[in-house]
This record gives structure tokens, sequence and C-alpha cells, in this order.
């Protein structure tokens, strides 16, 4: 990126003037390296999405930030219900609710070793994962309908964990504003059969060593200790989501244009929160996000069962469960005021800090685990939440490594099976039906994630607290 | 107008990870060269098409879009399974089929290879054939989320022929 456009304002944060169409500035944090190696267009998107009408504070973008649709990819936007604001469906991305969910195993890895081959062909074998693939839960429309008002409650309704795990997830595990009949028939014939199942791409199921504390303190509230398994998946809401975003994305169009609203770019189609647009495009997401939710909830407790097949008896508490592609109304400290505003984060983790109201009791001392997952090679960690995120970008942190290199680059540069040899040889189990998609998910595809993570804690966004190496990883 | 792409066997084609991201060429009996190709995205991809006539352009769009999961060489033309679709600007329309051919796939869990494609006032009919995934055979790379408006383009290039194009999210 040309960085001659933008003003810093110290290590890790830079500002874009407010300037043509833009209605605040845009801030962007990273270090003098992220911010050099990050696409020219993402300073063009901040401006786009800096021009619409109702946005509070400013567009701001987190250290992971890569070049999207309209908004960035590491986006986060407040938008003003009471002053025109608007909701996007660009602005929350096509992979509606996309997260990733840590559950905890509690065993020390020399324990999982010895099985860690036998736990991986399982995983595979037990997870449907991949195009194409089906879960074992076939939904009629009654029940689809159920899901979608009721999000993970519903699932463990059905069987699929316990209500313990609800309050280990953003929300507890449910929107309350999800309407159904919002979400259309093609949207819902794409997941009658698709509940439980993991997706491809960059999704994946990973088992991970806990190699290194950096807070004590908020590691033992976590439950967090060196040497012990994590059991981490990342995924959305499948077809569902995908055609809701598609659906609206050509209804925002149409309806930016009704209600006078330029757009730059139709990717940033929109329309105000108070319209009939608007209330609709609402009542989709949050079903979406419901899915997506029960999605992940069924998936831990198909490992879960999976688990005991192996280890008979062991427990496996849900460490969290974050969302990185919704729009959520929150309470906002907006120049030391509260305020109800409507935030966008598309590939960006609500990262709320101690004390927040939201969180359970046993995590509010320490504030919200932020999950950021890594590449198959590399590591991921978790973050919490700080007070001062809340005061930088609405409590917000960054959502992985973000990519460095297109899918066709990453094919023309590794092979599949070269990359699972090498990772083989890391003591690493990959397990896919796709070497052309591990290929083009290969680690050297992504930007480096430690840097991501630390300068997001340099930053102010979030605290590092734990470091995760994989030891296996199923693919989609 | 009206288009049919007329599907050929795999050993006719190139059908090595390399030729296929770098796209797909064939020649019909008109002489038309035709061919589909990837472009470059950091997060996602480009598919791009070229024709003749529009609705050939929007044939080797959708090969391109089958290219980005699996090699299209490898899918067998066995089912047909119609699609409408319709809006005022070729675009748009665009954006609709490949928007159908995506909502098929995935409530079919389906690949296509062969299309047949009529555009008339603002209107698309069309036959896709394809076949069950099948993931040993196939070896499916990632599922394609959705069309998107990025790079969206449907024009007539200096030669008479057309391009049809656009970024979708994977």
């Amino acid at each position: 990126m040309d960085t001659s456009r933008l003003t810093q304002k110290n290590a890790t944060e830079w500002v874009l003037e407010p300037h043509g169409t833009m209605r605040v500035p845009g801030v962007l944090f990273a270090d003098e390296q992220l911010i050099r190696e990050m696409d020219d267009q993402v300073l063009d998107q901040v401006a786009g999405v800096a021009s619409l009408p109702g946005i509070v504070t400013a567009a701001f973008t987190m250290p992971d930030a890569h070049w999207g649709y309209g908004f960035p990819i590491g986006g986060v936007a407040a938008f003003d219900a009471h002053k025109g604001g608007v909701v996007s469906a660009g602005g929350v991305g096509f992979d509606i609710s996309c997260g990733v969910r840590t559950a905890l195993t509690k065993m020390h890895v020399d324990e999982i070793r010895p099985k860690l081959e036998k736990l991986a062909n399982l995983l595979l074998a037990r997870i449907p994962a991949g195009v194409g693939s089906t879960g074992t839960l076939k939904l009629n429309a009654k029940e689809l309908d159920d899901m979608l008002t009721g999000g993970a409650a519903w699932a463990v309704q059905r069987g699929f964990g316990t209500a313990r795990d609800l309050a280990r997830i953003e929300n507890h595990g449910c929107i309350a504003e999800a309407e159904p009949a919002q979400v259309s028939q093609n949207a819902k014939s794409r997941q009658f059969d698709e509940m439980g199942t993991l997706g491809s791409g960059n999704h994946y199921l990973e088992l991970q060593e806990i190699v290194e504390i950096y807070d004590e303190k908020i590691a033992a509230a976590y439950g967090l200790r060196v040497g012990e398994v994590a059991v981490s998946l990342h995924c959305g809401s499948r077809g569902l989501g995908h055609q809701v975003a598609t659906d609206f994305s050509k209804r925002m169009v149409a309806a930016a244009a009704r209600h006078g609203i330029a757009l730059p770019d139709r990717e940033l189609a929109c329309a105000p929160i108070h319209s009939d647009e608007g209330r609709a495009y609402l009542g989709a997401m949050s079903a979406a996000i419901n899915c997506a939710l029960a999605n992940r909830q069924i998936l831990l407790e198909l490992v879960r069962r999976t688990w005991h097949e192996v280890f008979r008896g062991v427990d496996m508490e849900l460490l969290y469960d974050v969302s990185h592609n919704t729009c959520k109304q929150e309470e906002v400290a907006v120049d030391g005021r509260p305020q109800r505003l409507w935030v966008h984060r598309k590939g960006a983790t609500r990262a709320f800090g101690p004390g927040h109201p939201e969180l359970p009791p046993e995590l509010r001392a320490v504030g919200q685990p932020v999950l950021i997952g890594g590449t198959m090679g590399t590591a991921s960690y978790i973050l919490a939440g700080t007070t001062e995120s809340a005061t930088h970008a609405f409590s917000s942190a960054c959502h992985g490594a973000g990519r460095a290199m297109s899918r066709t680059q990453a094919l023309k540069r590794w092979q599949g099976r070269a990359v699972m040899d090498d990772l083989a040889h890391r003591g690493i189990e990959i397990r896919t039906s796709s070497y052309r998609g591990i290929a083009e998910e290969a680690p050297g595809a992504y930007k480096d994630v430690d840097r991501v993570v630390a300068v997001t804690q340099a930053a102010g966004l979030s605290r590092q607290v734990a470091k995760l190496i994989p030891l296996a990883c199923v693919k989609g | 107008m009206s288009e049919i792409l007329y599907w050929l066997p795999a050993c006719c084609l190139k059908h090595h990870l390399q030729d296929m991201v770098d796209g797909g060429w064939r020649t019909l009996k008109s002489g038309n060269v035709k061919h589909w190709e990837h472009f470059e995205h950091k997060a996602d991809i480009g598919i791009r098409g070229y024709g003749a006539t529009p609705p050939a352009a929007f044939a080797q769009c959708a090969l391109a879009l089958t290219a980005v999961s699996t090699d299209p060489a490898q899918v067998a033309p066995r089912v047909p399974v119609s699609i409408a679709c319709a809006a005022p600007e070729l675009d748009a329309l665009l954006l609709d089929w490949l928007g159908a051919l995506l909502l098929e796939m995935d409530r079919r869990k389906m690949l296509f290879s062969r299309y047949e494609i009529q555009i008339a006032e603002g209107k698309l009919t069309a036959t896709a054939w394809g076949e069950t995934v099948e993931p040993a055979r196939h070896q499916p790379a990632v599922e394609v989320k959705a069309a998107t408006y990025h790079a969206l383009a449907v024009r007539q290039l200096a030669d008479g022929s057309w391009l049809a194009q656009c970024v979708v999210d994977v």
C-alpha cells in the first residue's frame, strides 16, 4: 500500500483523513510492515465504507485486513439507525456468521500423540466435510424454521451438546431478532441436509496443542494449560447463509437507488436500517447467524462423540464460540456516551473487555475469549478482549492470518501431496478429500499470523493469552 | 441469441492442473475459438469466459465456475437441469445465471460441464448438464459461496467476440 495518503498516528494506527464523499475518517490498525503489504484497494474500500450514511466515528480495519468486496475483509463499521444509518449485506459477507469455536479436552498431548493418527482418521470419517457433503440430520420445513429461530439452543434441544455450552457462545447461542420468514425458499432449500457440515476452502477442524501462555491469570480463568490439547472448528452458515447474502446483495442494490444512496461500488449495496429492506435483511441475516451457531454446535457434538470412541469418559468443555462475519446491535461508547449502534464486522472478531454484561460470570473479570485461527501449518491464538478495545474499534479484533497470495498463485507454487508430506514430517496429520484444496490453502499463502496477533495486542485491540500449534487438521 | 456448448470427452481436453488454471481452449465446427480462464483476486478467484455471442461467453464463464472446484473435463454431463432467470442488463443477468447455477449445484450436490443457453429480451433459459459430486473422482477443491458484483462485466471486444466475468467468493 502506498502510505502517502495516510497519517501515521502511532506505531500501529494509521488515519485516512476524510476527503471527497467520506463522512468520517478511515482508521487502519497495522504496523509499518503490515500496512505496506496491504493491498491499495483496501484504502479505496475504507473510503467507500466511510462514505455510507449514518456511519459513526470511523471506518476501521484490523491488522489482517485485505481487499474484499465493497467492505474490506477485516473491516469494522458501526451505523446509527436514528441518523439514517444503513445495514449492508456486503458489510457482513457471503458466509454469514462464519466463525471459530474452541473446546478444551483437558488431556495432555502425550496421551493424545499415540492415538493421533487414529483420531484424525475417525474425524475425517465422522465429520461431513468438503464440496457436496451432507449431514446426517434431514430437516423438514418446520424444523428448519425452528433451527433458524433457536440457533445453538435448538441444537442442544435436539441432543447436540448441553445447556452449559450456550453460555460460552456469543449472544448465548441465539439471536432473538431472527425472522425465518425473511429467508427465501431458495436459501432454505440449500440447508435441509447441510446441518452439521464443515464446508470447504479455509474451513477446518483442528486438534491443537497449547504451547505457550502469555497471561497466567486470564489463561487460568479460561482453563488453558501448556501441553493440553484443544479442538477448534472454523465454519459458518453453509448454503443458507450464502443464499441469504446473494438474495439481499441484489435487493440492496435496488434499495440503495430507491433511497437515494449513491454507491461508489455495487458491493457496498445497503439499505437504511429503518426501511423494509433493512429490517428484512436483519431478520434474515440474524436467522443465518442462528444457522451457523446451530451448525457449529452440532459439529462440536460430533467431535465429542468421535473423541469418546477413542477416549471413553473424557469430557470436552467449550471455551468459546466467536463469529467474524456479522452485523449486530450493540451498546457502544461514542465520545464517552453509550449508544445503540449496528456494528458490522466482516472478517473481524467481537472482543468484549472485562466487565461486559454479556459475558458469563466466570469470564466477566477477564474479558471475552477471542479465537484467532491460523493455517494448518502455523499457530492459532487465544486472546482476550480489553477495556481499551471498546474505545478503539467498537470492541473488535482481527480474525485470522488473512491471505497473502491468491488461490491461483498458490496452486502454481505448491502441490497438495507435497504440502501434506511436509506437514507430516513436522508431526501434523492432515486429512482431506482434495489435494488441490490443500495446495490452495498452503500455509505459505497466508500472512504471518504471529505478526498479525502481535500487532493486534500492540494496538490495544486484544491481549494475547495463549498460543496453540496444530497436531491434526481435517480440511473440507 | 442461442448457443450450445458441445461437451468434449476428457481425452480431448487439456486437463493437467496447470492448464486448468490457465483456461481450457476448444474450437467449435464454426471455427470460433472459445475459452475460459481464471484471473487473480487475493482472497478469492475471478472467472472469465469468452465467446462469439453473450450466451457462448456465459457458457464459458460457467465452465470457469466449475473449474474453481474441479476439472470440468472430469464431470460427465449425464443429468440435465433447467434454469431460467431474468434481468434487464447483461451483467446483472450473468450474476443471476451464475447464482442460479450455484443454487442448483448446492441443493442437488452436482457439478456441471455442459450448457445450452438462450438469451432473449432480458430472459435467460438454459439447460445445464452434470452429475452428482463424487469426492474421490472429482477431488473438488472448494465450494463457491457466491458470484459477486466485483469485476462484474459483460462486454463486446474489439474483434466482435464477447467477454463475461466476475469474482466469485470461495
